[in-house]
């Protein structure tokens, strides 16, 4: 065939979505922002504390205790630097927690504090969000203790 | 038990950016070359696995907008099934219909163009829409985590991650189907960028476009083909999520090994020639060889083609792996290491290596 220019078709994926936060995530997040604590689940068979709650244990396969609770503190598993996704100029401190008494970890930003010097293991604390769709874990985001 | 074996393979080259090509066109050239090397036509193939990743398609029901670039309806129509995933998952459900005997051979093909999308954005995709997806963590943020906290083990210093991507480059200067073939030295790698600190721009994959395929044959159908590779054992195995398991392990590739390995009769894994091995960054190359106790196996030895550090099509990188195995047995590879007899073939998927795929192979 003769030359042409590859054509490209540029377009846009933006679908709306709602997703259910379930019951036992939604009671996590009210709790957060009003009662300023995390309430994490249990396994009564494995006792795995899992934040933010678990209905059920993934591997006994049993229905987890419920309002079991965890932090608010915790330290620093590890951390990075990195641009949000999406927005290459910008840079966020990411950050992988676990909260005192919790067997997992969350995600979250870290803010005020550089990567200059920071330590796994390092005291952080949540600053709580207003409302519970707000930010994350009813979280805006943890800062170092 | 009856057994199987790879009896043509074929691959695109792989670019940052196939304008030209259609994601259907790629799956195509990718089917086409796996035919012709197996020397067979579509009324041989049984049935047909694609393997590709609705998100990175950009539209539902990605396997459909392939089906009739690979064959499906050829002859009488092909049943075809779908995985999305790593490829070398996706053979993994190719291998189980050809062994279940109810089909001869089976045509698997994998495709993903990186460049139509936003991996930053796709990957931020797998993250809880609740709970965590607003923080913007992706792909790399993520495995800057992992990497942080393999940090703290020793042997994963800057120097030996440096060096782990060197000798990738190193090799993949040599495929004529890699993407990035410019080699790097170890003292260029501890300069490059940080990009998600401890990772820099050296250590990550570049991220590709292209497809790649792979013939599966039955016992009887194999026996007459040109040069079967066979398939030893195959192991496949998932961690927690990512704020679920200890990152500086790589549990689920041990168990995947393990399982390859009592198929294949493989009592440890440097007893094996060659591994292709499917890192994204430099760091998970010293993390799953540590895992499958690598250490002090020949460089040349550790996945000749350069993997993922060279080219890194999303969907097709685990498929490319075994592809490039059986290649190094059949005498054929880039970078051939003489007289290989047996080989390890790994896939990944999921954030910071989650689940993990392992094929032994043997001539």
């Amino acid at each position: 065939m003769p030359e042409v220019e590859p054509l490209v078709h540029a377009g846009r994926i933006a679908v709306p979505y709602k997703w259910s936060a379930g019951l036992v995530v939604s009671r996590f997040l009210k709790a957060a922002v009003e009662e300023k604590r995390f309430l994490a689940s249990r396994c009564p068979a494995c006792r795995k504390v899992s934040v933010p709650p678990l209905r059920a244990c993934g591997k006994c396969l049993v229905d987890n205790e419920l309002e079991v609770p965890v932090g608010p503190e915790g330290c620093l598993v590890s951390f990075t630097e990195a641009p949000p996704a999406g927005k290459p100029a910008e840079r966020r401190v990411f950050a992988l927690i676990k909260l005192d008494g919790a067997d997992t970890a969350v995600l979250h930003r870290l803010e005020g504090a550089s990567l200059e010097g920071l330590e796994p293991g390092a005291r952080v604390e949540p600053v709580f969000a207003e409302r519970p769709d707000e930010a994350p874990l009813g979280v805006r985001h943890f800062r170092l203790r | 038990m009856s057994r199987a074996a790879i009896v043509g393979v074929g691959q695109t080259r792989f670019e940052a950016a196939r304008p030209a090509e259609t994601f259907a066109d790629l799956a195509h050239e990718a089917a086409a070359a796996a035919l012709a090397d197996a020397g067979l036509s579509m009324a041989d193939i049984g049935n047909i696995v694609t393997v590709s990743n609705d998100f990175l398609d950009g539209r539902t029901i990605s396997s459909m907008a392939v089906g009739d670039a690979v064959g499906a309806a050829s002859g009488q129509g092909k049943n075809v099934s779908t995985v999305e995933g790593d490829g070398a998952f996706g053979a993994v459900y190719g291998l189980s219909r050809t062994l279940s005997g109810s089909y001869g051979s089976t045509l698997v093909v994998a495709h993903s163009k990186a460049s139509e999308g936003d991996y930053s954005l796709l990957t931020n995709a797998c993250f809880d829409p609740v709970t965590e997806r607003s923080l913007g963590l992706d792909w790399v943020s993520a495995a800057a985590l992992q990497a942080r906290v393999c940090a703290e083990r020793p042997g994963f210093g800057e120097r030996e991650t440096a060096a782990a991507a060197s000798r990738a480059r190193r090799h993949g200067a040599s495929n004529p189907k890699a993407q990035v073939r410019e080699p790097l030295s170890v003292e260029q790698a501890l300069a490059s960028p940080y990009i998600a600190p401890p990772l820099r721009a050296a250590h990550a994959a570049p991220l590709s476009d292209g497809a790649a395929a792979i013939v599966l044959a039955g016992e009887d159908l194999a026996r007459r083909s040109r040069k079967p590779v066979w398939v030893a054992g195959v192991g496949l195995s998932a961690d927690g999520r990512l704020t679920d398991r200890d990152l500086g392990k790589a549990e689920a590739l041990s168990r995947a090994a393990a399982q390859a390995f009592a198929s294949a009769g493989v009592k440890k894994a440097s007893e094996l020639d060659v591994f292709e091995l499917h890192s994204t960054f430099a760091y998970q190359d010293l993390l799953w060889s540590a895992e499958l106790g690598l250490g002090g196996v020949e460089e040349r030895r550790l996945t000749p083609s350069g993997g993922c550090l060279c080219a890194f099509a999303a969907v097709p990188a685990g498929l490319v792996r075994i592809l490039e195995a059986a290649l190094q047995l059949r005498g054929e590879a880039a970078n051939q290491v003489p007289g290989a007899r047996r080989a390890l073939a790994h896939g990944a998927q999921g954030l910071a290596g989650q689940a993990h795929c392992v094929w032994v192979l043997e001539t």
